[in-house]
This record gives structure tokens, sequence and C-alpha cells, in this order.
């Protein structure tokens, strides 16, 4: 089963290096297409003009950060339920990258909303929702940042990610209730208009794009977590015999 | 079964209201906050009486928050943990129960001094009791959210900021329902009952994922 040939991080390295410079190449390509789509084949939009090219980077960019998340959560079952070697290095290495998206969306969000709905901030349910995913994102970056041992600190935000899955969906309900109650005229939205096939493709190779080069960023971050991880080893074991006295104080994680 | 449940629920009482456990000092920490509220939203007794509510469940929020982290540092601290793990006793039920126990010592304060605050927030009878209904089912959802958080930062010298970062966003189901029951009992734009029944599930949901996340964390960083 492929699923566990990979398990030996010296044979993941190696699939690596084979597939990422192709998959670079088909991620610059799709950018190259999405890029010329959406700047000069995609029409302006009768109502916002020039700002509804936005679209283009905001939408995938929201995309992308459920999926990473998604993502996260399968490498999370990864580690607790089949100890898959690589399981926590995927999680890990996939935070900050939708750290980066969620941050990305949010941004392009709050730029396109000031020229359309006059304001660069709205509680809107699906903004506010968005927010809550950007703080779980460096939440766990956080926790796994304060931890020594990488193989607990993957136990833990493995088990945080899951938490978090389970909740993502109840947070995403009570803001919609919430907002619901709060705020009875809502906002204008992009759904008013039926997409028109003229946007909607630039659209698709744009989401195709985002998510290559989320696939390319997350190779790229776990081959250099691996890395990380036998520096690590290396630097622990010549310390090791540097010191032979010392050698049990070393050895156990620091707290 | 009962009999060792019943002793360690008695044993983390007794710890968490007598000296060094500090488990009161979250009611005054309650008070503190209420008090600062007027100062920075003004006087107005009105205005007051209309965010009350919002006032109180983010005031018992943040007592909650600030006394999680003692839930088990004192324990693995002293090794106490490390002997609950070996036990043999079902983890997830050893948790629940001090969940409870630390829920009895922290948050049944906050509920019991909810209509004493409310005073101060000129809230009327009707919006008191709502209040204090929705904090009653509530805060137990806080404190079993919060043990996921105090289980993952156990280890942890300084948890106690990571601890309230990781349990914010959990939380914010709990804070938006309690909110919309105790306004719906005052406004009432919706029946009272439907956030109100939302928040007892979200109480419930939170019994089983908190004990077993919790449990599952504890285990891990002690080996």
């Amino acid at each position: 089963m492929a699923f566990w040939d990979y398990a030996n991080p010296t044979r993941f390295l190696r699939l690596v290096q084979v597939v990422l410079p192709w998959l670079t190449g088909l991620c610059v390509l799709a950018f190259a297409a999405g890029f010329y789509m959406s700047f000069f084949v995609a029409p302006e939009d009768y109502q916002q003009g020039q700002t509804v090219r936005i679209m283009y980077i905001h939408v995938p960019a929201a995309w992308l950060s459920m999926m990473c998340y998604s993502i996260m959560a399968v490498s999370s079952l990864g580690t607790l339920v089949w100890k898959h070697p690589l399981a926590d290095v995927s999680a890990k290495a996939a935070a900050p990258i939708g750290a980066a998206f969620t941050f990305m969306s949010l941004v392009t969000g709050s730029l396109w909303g000031k020229p359309m709905w006059g304001t660069y901030w709205v509680w809107d349910a699906r903004l506010t929702s968005v927010l809550v995913l950007l703080i779980m994102y460096l939440g766990l970056m956080t926790l796994w940042r304060t931890m020594d041992d990488p193989i607990k600190a993957g136990k833990a935000a493995a088990i945080l990610t899951l938490v978090g899955a389970l909740n993502l969906p109840i947070i995403k309900f009570s803001v919609d209730w919430w907002n619901t109650l709060h705020q009875p005229a809502s906002v204008m939205r992009m759904d008013g208009p039926t997409i028109h096939p003229d946007i909607l493709w630039p659209l698709l190779v744009m989401a195709i794009a985002f998510t290559l080069l989320f696939f390319v960023l997350h190779l790229m971050a776990m081959r250099n977590e691996i890395l990380r991880r036998r520096v690590r080893t290396l630097r622990l074991r010549a310390a090791t015999s540097a010191h032979p006295r010392s050698a049990t104080a070393t050895a156990q994680p620091a707290e | 079964m009962t009999s060792w449940a019943l002793a360690l629920f008695l044993r983390d009482l007794r710890l968490s209201v007598r000296v060094g456990g500090s488990a009161l000092v979250g009611v005054l920490f309650f008070l503190a906050v209420v008090t600062v509220i007027p100062f920075g939203v003004g006087p107005d007794l009105n205005l007051l009486s209309r965010i009350g509510p919002a006032i109180l469940w983010i005031g018992a929020l943040l007592a909650t928050l600030l006394g999680l982290d003692r839930l088990f540092q004192a324990d693995r601290d002293d090794g106490t943990l490390d002997l609950m793990l070996m036990a043999g006793r079902p983890l997830e039920l050893v948790v629940l129960i001090k969940c409870l126990a630390h829920w009895v010592a922290t948050g049944l304060p906050l509920v019991v001094a909810a209509p004493l605050l409310a005073v101060f927030l000129n809230l009327e009878p009707l919006a008191m009791g709502a209040v204090t209904l929705t904090l009653l089912v509530g805060t137990p959802a806080l404190t079993l959210i919060g043990a996921i958080g105090a289980a993952l930062t156990v280890s942890l010298r300084r948890g106690g900021l990571l601890l309230a970062v990781l349990v914010v966003p959990l939380a914010i189901p709990v804070l938006i329902f309690g909110v919309s029951a105790a306004d719906a009992a005052i406004h009432d734009p919706v029946p009272f009952l439907t956030p109100f029944l939302i928040l007892c599930a979200l109480s419930l949901i939170a019994a089983v994922i908190g004990p077993v996340a919790s449990a599952a964390a504890l285990r891990f960083a002690s080996d």
C-alpha cells in the first residue's frame, strides 16, 4: 500500500525530489493562465467595475483556508489513530500555510469590502468565522512552538486540531445565528448575480493554481521539517557524546 | 465505583477552596471586571441594562479562563496526576469528576454572585433570573471545554496565556447562545427556549468532548 510505503522519511524525500519540479512547473503554468484570464479575458462587473478582479484572489484563498484545515484534521487522525510517522509532519507543515491563506482571504476581503460596502470590516457571519479560523491556526502554531519534543507537540496539536474540526461547524452555525439575531438586514453578498461562465472559468483556473501552490509549499515545508528533525537528532546525539556524564540530562525532553 | 468518585470529588473541592487553592478569587475578579466596565462605557444606566447580560457573560468567561490553569497543574507538580493515571480508573471519568469539582469551586460562586452584580448593571428581575439561569447551564461547558486547554498546556511552565488563546475560539458558541438566551428573555423577538435549549445541548456536547480529549492529552503528556 503506497500510503505505508511513504512512512519511511527517506523514501518520502526521494519521492518529493521527483515530484516537486513537475508540480512547481504546473503551478507556474496554472498561475500564468489564471492571471491572464482573470486580468485580461474576464469582463468587468457591471456594478463593481474592476474591483471584481479581487475575487480571483479572494475566493480561492478562502477555499484553500478551509481545505488546509481539513488536511490538518486528516493528518491528525493519522497521528492519533494510525501513528503514521509523517502525519504530524504534514499537519505541522500545513498550519502556517493555512494561516497565510486565511490571512490573505481576510485582507483581500476587507480591501474589496471598502469600495463595495463602504467599510473595511463588518461583523458578517462569514467574516467572523474566518477570523475565528485564523485565531485557531495561530493558536495551533503557538502550541507547536511552545513544546520542545516534536512527537509530544504533534500529539497535543493533533488533539486540538480534531477538537477544532468538531467545533468549527458548531462555531459556524452559532455565528450565523448570532448574526441574523443582531443584524436582520444582512450586507450585500456576491451571490446576488448568478455567476456567468466568463467569470467562472478564470475563477476555477485560479482555484486550481492555488491548490497546486498549496501542495508545492506543503511538500517543501514537510521536507524542511524532516530535515530539521534530523538536524535536531544529530545535535542531541553530538551533545550526548560530548558530555557522556550528563547524557541522561540532555536526552530527556526538557519541559 | 461511587466511593472513589466521591472521594476524588471531595478532595478536589477541599483543595480548591482552602488556602492556596484560590478558587474564590475568581468571584473577586468577576466583581472587578463588572466594576471596570462602567468606567469604560460610561455610567448610563439604560446602556448598562442593555449590555448587562453580555457584560456578565464576558466577566464569567474571563474569570473561568483565569482559574483553569490550576485544574491539572497542581496535581502534576506534586505527582498526583501520575498516580491517577496508573490507578486503573477510567481517566475520562476522573477528568469529568475533577471538572465537576472545579466547577463547584469556581463556576458555581460566579453563578451565585451574578444576581448581585446584575443589580449594579440595572437589570430587571426577569433579566436577572434569565442571566443567572443561562450562567448556571453554560458555565459547566466553559469549564469542560477549558479542561482541554488545561490538559494540553499542563506540561508548560507558563501555560495560562496560551490556554486562554486556545480555549476562547472554542468557547464562542457558548457565549453566543448564553447571551442570546438572556437577551431573548428580556426583549423577546425570539423565544427564550430555543437558544436556551441549544445552550444546554452545547454543555452536554462539552461534557463528552471535554473529558475524552483532555484524557487523551493527559496520557500523551505523561509518558
